[in-house]
């Protein structure tokens, strides 16, 4: 990376809907632009791969996968300096920014920065969710979009939320066999006060089509509980009971889990922006206003990392974060696409949103799992053990960890984080808000000590290590 | 497991897994190859030496650890194949010096 400067206007973190499409605005007002991001190539997750698929036929994956393809197309061609294969690791509010590229480390500063980090699938923490055989429903989504494999044998997908019908839908077109689909939403009634806003939603027909679609080729099972995955050293059958019923089991070679996503919050939270507790997604939100633009100067957060909202709205969010940078740092810069229409864009595609939280909103005992459970599948440490440290006194994830080591592992609490939450607010019958979450700091991803220590050194750092 | 759709195909790269010459295919990141490859279990815990594969695919969970030209503690679904490669499933935790 001898071409990467050491300061830039803008640094977009993140090459998503959200990050493509600010990077591109602020590279098109004169802005010296550079995007960050740890794939090989553009998309982020929901268009995973668009650029490089070799899955060609249209019709597997859709025309809302493909409509991807023209805003990377549209990034690429901006100029900005794009730099895939790049892990951030650091954000300071100075807006210094560490990041580790084909394994050496640089640091850089920007005069704004634009977080794109997107979302990650919620955990669904079941018995044996660590055997291989299991993985989330968006990883198989991830290996279809970038590699074109799809699972071979006895296939189930269990869970609840909009993606796991997409992949199911997906895997259909590809030619892929599905046995079966395990619902495991509950108490959907309350959702219904939400519908009326979500018949005028584009999500409602094209989401409907997509369910029909897949009940008439898939036996779907619904008031999934009791889920969990069996095997030895892979997972051999899945186990479950309908509300009531008696327990069933389900021979399979393959079982995608996913039970919706939540805002990539780590790279924010240690850079020391405010999150809060949001009941209706059940996650980490940040406090940002309605450009993205938090409590720290010069920094914003645009896309799925600020609230769930989907691809199509991260795109409206970036253009909006791009353009109060250009704002900022260009004031009187032309060529800006019309804010009213791109607000216009994002109202319509927000509409409904609620309801869709609330008919997916993942059932309690998903969240919170029994005692014997793995939470923590890094450290392997159960429920129970989590539980039973609110009687040793722990108020919440950083005094427990200290017992348990559990979120201190490579993935920093990314698969356990929100399940240890939402376990101690129950102990303790409080809020999660009051719980908290673990105190992220740098480096938000592992990095080594030889990266660390082959950054170039300024006078200060010198004169603090002499004798 | 998985199989690649027929439409999918591409230029095959030689790779070493486990010291065993395989063909992967170039553009696959390593855990999507040992995966086509029916290599199901990329790693071994470091607590309890539970096998463990590729979980999310995205670089958040960490369960796809390999060791990649010598190299431990590389993130499997990050990191593209490359003609050459030797690409080993990794027990336990990283070694000291790899």
């Amino acid at each position: 990376m001898t071409d990467l400067r050491e300061t830039y206007d803008v640094a977009v973190i993140g090459a998503g809907p959200a990050g493509m499409a600010a990077a591109t605005v602020c590279v098109r007002a004169g802005l010296a632009t550079v995007l960050f991001d740890e794939q090989a190539s553009p998309g982020g997750q929901i268009y995973r791969a668009v650029t490089t698929s070799p899955v060609k036929r249209g019709t597997v994956l859709g025309a809302d996968y493909w409509v991807g393809g023209e805003v990377a197309q549209e990034f690429l061609a901006s100029g900005a300096h794009y730099v895939p294969g790049a892990t951030v690791w650091n954000l300071t509010r100075e807006r210094e920014i560490g990041i580790s590229v084909a394994g050496a480390a640089h640091l850089l500063r920007a005069e704004r920065v634009i977080v794109a980090t997107g979302a990650l699938e919620r955990p669904f923490p079941i018995p044996g969710w660590t055997l291989p055989g299991v993985m989330t429903a968006g990883a198989g989504q991830i290996l279809l979009k970038s590699a074109g494999l799809v699972p071979d044998g006895r296939t189930v997908l269990a869970g609840c939320g909009p993606l796991l019908w997409l992949i199911a839908w997906q895997y259909l077109n590809a030619g892929a066999r599905i046995d079966a689909i395990l619902d495991t939403g509950a108490n959907r009634a309350g959702a219904w006060r939400h519908a009326p806003p979500f018949m005028l939603s584009p999500y409602l027909l094209k989401g409907l089509r997509l369910l029909l679609a897949v009940r008439r080729r898939v036996p779907v099972i619904a008031n999934v509980v009791d889920l969990r995955a069996e095997g030895h050293d892979r997972v051999e059958a899945v186990a479950f009971r309908t509300a009531g019923g008696a327990e069933q089991q389900l021979a399979v070679d393959n079982l995608f889990m996913h039970q919706g996503v939540v805002p990539n919050v780590n790279l924010a939270m240690a850079a020391g922006i405010e999150h809060r507790w949001d009941d209706g997604q059940l996650c980490w939100r940040p406090v940002v206003d309605a450009e993205g633009t938090t409590a720290i100067a010069g920094i914003a957060i645009a896309g799925d990392g600020a609230g769930i909202a989907g691809a199509e709205a991260a795109q409206a969010y970036g253009l909006l974060a791009g353009h109060a940078a250009v704002r900022a740092l260009r004031p009187g810069a032309r060529g800006l696409a019309p804010e009213a229409a791109v607000r216009a864009r994002l109202k319509r595609t927000l509409r409904g949103r609620a309801f869709l939280d609330a008919y997916y909103r993942p059932a309690e005992p998903f969240r919170r799992p029994a005692r014997d459970t793995l939470a923590c599948r890094c450290e392997e440490v159960t429920a129970g053990q989590i539980i039973d440290t609110v009687a040793l006194g722990c108020t919440g994830p950083n005094q427990m960890k200290a017992f348990l080591r559990c979120g201190m592992g490579p993935c920093q609490g990314r698969l356990c984080g929100l399940t240890v939450t939402e376990l101690i607010a129950q102990a303790r019958g409080v809020a999660p808000q009051e719980v908290g979450y673990y105190r992220l700091r740098p480096p938000v991803k592992p990095i080594t000590l030889a990266e660390l220590a082959a950054l170039p050194k300024n006078e200060a750092a010198l004169r603090s290590v002499a004798r | 497991m998985f199989r690649r759709l027929p439409d999918a195909n591409a230029a095959m790269i030689a790779v070493t897994i486990d010291g065993r010459a395989a063909q992967v295919r170039a553009g696959d990141t390593v855990a999507a190859a040992l995966l086509s490859a029916g290599i199901l279990a990329s790693r071994a815990a470091d607590v309890s030496g539970a096998p463990r594969a590729p979980y999310c695919m995205m670089g958040v969970c960490f369960e796809c650890l390999v060791t990649v030209d010598g190299v431990g503690n590389r993130q499997g679904c990050l990191v593209p194949v490359a003609a050459g490669m030797r690409i080993e499933t990794q027990h336990g935790r990283r070694e000291a010096g790899r």
